[in-house]
């Protein structure tokens, strides 16, 4: 079974729907990008994948678990929000605009999951924290607050932070919209690695050339519903929807 | 060219005097509000006040009597205050709709009757109910519990708890939704949320108005001396009411009001450097 498997997945916020039934399945190690219009539901999608927004019809597995539910004498029992944050242990999130705690150091805001949800050991999660700030390039910063850091060392922070769950599957919400042209790199850097040391992981992202060269399979969402999906090269350099060729015409 | 610019830029500082603005409004008004302060001085001075008895006064048994229990008081009522306000806040922030209408209902109550109304009320509850009981569990005579203490405390605490209510709904709602949802992605309940990453936030914002209130709890005390419970001023009055120096004692009592508040500003000053901003 695949890591991620959504199966006619629909979303209405009010009167708008805003995902017209979304069937994905994301393979272990592999490297989804999430492409299209601004409005098109890539965002709203990520965040029902972790349960950040509840789903009106269809179903996701992560990890052959229902997201939201626990299914028992074969029925699925929706979960309370105290259960439904066991669940998001294994997935971790990055954010556009960071969302860092802003009252804790970087260390901190590393720590902070493994200490506060997992109650593991201070001394052994310190040092593991370092070690990931060190993989980010941000150990020197680690009693740095998050005001004193750049956008880009910021979102090298949260991804740290996410990381230290261990998680099975990384989900990242346009996590260089919000930063100066110049910072995007870092960023990208650290997910290109990531990417490469095998991690699951699907991105909302503008940043067509990320998705070129680092995505295994790259979907395109226009309105609410998969208009083309497919590898990058097909879908980047031979679209064969208007749709796609009209986006790819305004972004590349 | 060269030349004309060098004496363009030189003009100025070598060859003209530089006058700076004057102020003399300034020290006329500065003249007025001392003069007006020295003759406050001198009208004092000439006052019939007995001066040298009044720090005799301001340490007198009962009056230290009365400043205890205007502390205990006033930090009790804040406490409590405090801790229901949390949890009116978190009643109205609810989703649960009668827990919201009840909160709404309660801060409407408490907020919009006079302190000095409910302290009465609560000390005279025993007019209309000889006994405070839940069926079956106990049974007290409304007199016996209805101290003028526990009415001071209900009628200052009540009112205050419902103005902490909304100071801390400001506070929780003034943290960002993406800090919850950043708490949330790293598997945080929601009690462990609120306790590390939202109230912490909030405190920056609730701490301010908290000081500012409690500074109005340490005077509000002085209305339970109408139901005679033994806090400064009651303890003035009765010092005075033997020996006739009602200014001084007076007096006495306004000198450890003043302690009092600034004691309060300089804890306020801290608790808002320890939640400060990064």
């Amino acid at each position: 079974m695949a890591l991620v498997e959504a199966v006619g997945v629909r979303k209405s916020f009010g009167h708008t729907e805003v995902l017209k039934g979304i069937d994905l399945e994301v393979e272990r190690g592999e490297v989804v990008c999430l492409l299209g219009p601004s409005g098109a539901g890539k965002s709203t999608f990520l965040r029902c994948v972790n349960h950040l927004e509840t789903i009106d019809a269809g179903r996701i597995w992560v990890d052959g678990v229902p997201v939201g539910f626990r299914s028992a004498n074969g029925k699925l029992y929706e979960l309370r929000e105290r259960e439904a944050a066991h669940q998001r242990r294994d997935v971790g999130m990055v954010f556009q605009r960071f969302n860092l705690f802003p009252h804790r150091t970087a260390l901190e805001n590393v720590m902070e999951g493994p200490v506060q949800v997992l109650g593991r050991d201070r001394a052994e999660v310190r040092a593991e924290a370092l070690a990931l700030l060190e993989r980010v390039g941000l150990a020197e910063k680690a009693s740095s607050y998050p005001a004193q850091l750049s956008g880009g060392q910021q979102q090298r922070v949260a991804i740290a932070r996410a990381l230290a769950m261990k998680p099975k599957l990384m989900l990242f919400d346009e996590p260089t919209s919000a930063l100066d042209p110049e910072l995007v790199g870092e960023v990208l850097d650290v997910m290109t690695s990531l990417a490469r040391e095998g991690m699951t992981m699907i991105v909302v992202t503008h940043e067509i050339g990320f998705a070129r060269s680092v995505a295994d399979r790259v979907v395109f969402l226009v309105d609410g519903a998969v208009v083309e999906t497919g590898s990058p090269a097909d879908v980047l350099d031979n679209p064969r929807q208007p749709r796609t060729r009209q986006f790819l015409a305004k972004v590349l | 060219m060269a030349s004309d610019l060098r004496t363009a830029e030189e003009a100025p500082s070598s060859e003209l005097v530089v006058v700076p603005l004057r102020h003399p409004w300034r020290w006329v008004s500065g003249a007025v509000i001392l003069l007006v302060i020295a003759g406050l001085g001198w009208a004092m001075s000439g006052a019939a006040i007995q001066w040298e008895d009044v720090p005799g006064f301001f340490t007198h048994p009962v009056m230290l009597e009365g400043l205890l229990n205007t502390i205990v008081l006033a930090v009790a009522a804040q406490g409590g205050a405090i801790l229901l306000g949390v949890v009116i806040a978190l009643m109205r922030l609810s989703a649960n709709p009668v827990a919201r209408w009840f909160a709404v209902g309660y801060i409407w109550l408490f907020r919009g009757l006079p302190v000095l109304l409910q302290i009465l009320i609560w000390f005279n509850l025993a007019l209309v109910f000889q006994n405070i009981s839940i069926p079956m569990l106990f049974s007290v005579p409304t007199n016996v519990v209805m101290t003028a203490f526990v009415a001071a405390l209900l009628g200052l605490g009540l009112n205050e708890s419902a103005y902490m209510a909304e100071i801390v709904r400001a506070g929780l709602s003034s943290v960002d939704s993406g800090q919850t949802e950043a708490a949330k992605s790293i598997g945080m309940t929601p009690f462990t949320t609120l306790r590390r990453v939202v109230l912490p936030q909030a405190m920056r914002v609730i701490i301010p108005p908290t000081g500012n209130n409690f500074i109005n709890m340490i005077k509000g005390t002085s209305m339970a001396s109408v139901i005679a419970f033994l806090e400064l001023i009651h303890a003035a009055n009765n010092i005075s009411s033997r020996n006739l120096e009602i200014m001084e004692t007076l007096f006495a009592a306004a000198a450890w009001y003043l302690v009092m508040v600034s004691l309060a500003s300089i804890g306020q000053h801290y608790l808002e450097r320890a939640y400060g901003p990064r």
